[in-house]
């Protein structure tokens, strides 16, 4: 409290509580000099109410667990600096959109995760381990295009910000594609066909506007927008080529 | 729709797409270039009338768009709409006819074939 009362200057935070029913209440958090979102939170957590449920982990922008929506955008809390996002001195911090609501500003990403594996995201090792190593050049072009979208950490901003998402529940979402897309220019894996065939219905690349409210939100600077494109082209091949 | 259909549609809606941004550059271009002495239908006539060459730009341009704007039209019938795939589908074509039909009608009657 010694510290509240030297610096008075205080946000105004509005965050969500309840399910998918609930309200906006709002707390006074002090301002402080290099303060993050998930500070807030945590502020507020601790010291105003422990009731308030949200998920983080490793505070630094690797695991992925900590995205809300902040002021109607999608972000990774850990690394959102309040300065860069506070209108005045308000923040509204909700639950992220299109994922279904734990408590308060925790969210289920069950669904998240299953279309992952919907979209066969899971590499398929074509060798064992009493074969030689794969030989690949860091320069070999679909390693760079493999390496341009490995860096996903599963926050699952991209997936709030796209509002095909919202319009179309079933549709696996930039992050999965993305993923796809990744092993799709990955040599070494054996998985192409059955992949296609998952990421090429109605619910998969095709379903894509172009809209990049997944480039604009990862915190990762990802493009998925890039990767489903390189989906259609790929899936368009394979129908010439009768392989798909 | 299967994975093979879906990507079937995309080819043929890339594939008009690009007859269409050549087209659609010819065919603005004859507009203001025919509307600089003034527009009539005996100036159209005269240039079409007999001339192979706009009679296959205008065939293409018009297969074109009757491929084009039915699957965008059903996109987004998919995504406004609660219909089923066969109504979507069935919408969808009807426009191409709706579209296709009467162009034809009208390049081959400015060709100077009446049917």
């Amino acid at each position: 409290m010694k510290q509240q009362d030297e610096n008075p200057k205080h946000l105004t935070v509005k965050v969500w509580r309840g399910t998918a029913q609930g309200e906006f209440q709002t707390y006074q958090v002090p301002r402080r000099d290099n303060q993050t979102v998930l500070d807030v939170v945590t502020h507020i957590q601790r010291h105003i109410d422990p009731g308030l449920s949200y998920r983080y982990a490793c505070r630094v922008g690797m695991c992925g667990s900590c995205a809300m929506t902040v002021n109607g955008k999608p972000r990774w809390t850990c690394r959102t600096h309040v300065s860069k996002v506070t209108e005045g001195d308000t923040l509204e911090i909700s639950p992220l959109r299109n994922h279904q609501v734990i408590k308060d500003l925790s969210v289920d990403m069950t669904e998240f995760f299953d279309k992952w594996a919907r979209a066969e995201g899971a590499f398929v090792a074509t060798k064992t381990r009493n074969d030689d190593f794969e030989a690949i050049l860091p320069t070999d072009k679909q390693r760079k295009i493999a390496s341009a979208g490995i860096e996903c950490i599963g926050c699952g901003v991209c997936y709030s910000a796209c509002d095909v998402v919202d319009w179309k529940k079933e549709y696996l979402g930039p992050a999965a594609l993305n993923r796809a897309w990744t092993l799709v220019n990955d040599v070494r894996d054996g998985g192409m066909t059955v992949r296609l065939q998952s990421i090429a219905g109605d619910a998969g690349c095709h379903a894509c506007h172009s809209q990049q409210g997944c480039v604009e939100g990862c915190p990762k600077h990802l493009n998925p927008t890039a990767a489903i494109a390189g989906l259609k082209r790929r899936a368009a091949i394979a129908v010439l080529k009768g392989e798909l | 729709m299967s994975p093979k259909q879906e990507s079937l549609i995309w080819i043929a809606q890339r594939g008009s797409a690009m007859v269409l941004i050549i087209g659609l550059i010819v065919h603005l271009g004859a507009i203001i270039a025919a509307v600089q002495g003034g527009i009539s239908a005996a100036e159209i006539s005269g240039r079409m009338n007999g001339h192979t060459g706009w009679f296959v730009f205008y065939l293409c341009f018009l297969v074109a768009v009757s491929i084009h704007a039915p699957i965008g039209l059903r996109s987004i019938l998919i995504e406004v709409t609660s219909l089923p795939n066969r109504s979507v589908g069935l919408i969808s074509l009807l426009l191409a006819v709706m579209i296709l039909a009467p162009g034809l009608r009208a390049i081959f009657g400015l060709y100077g074939v009446e049917w």
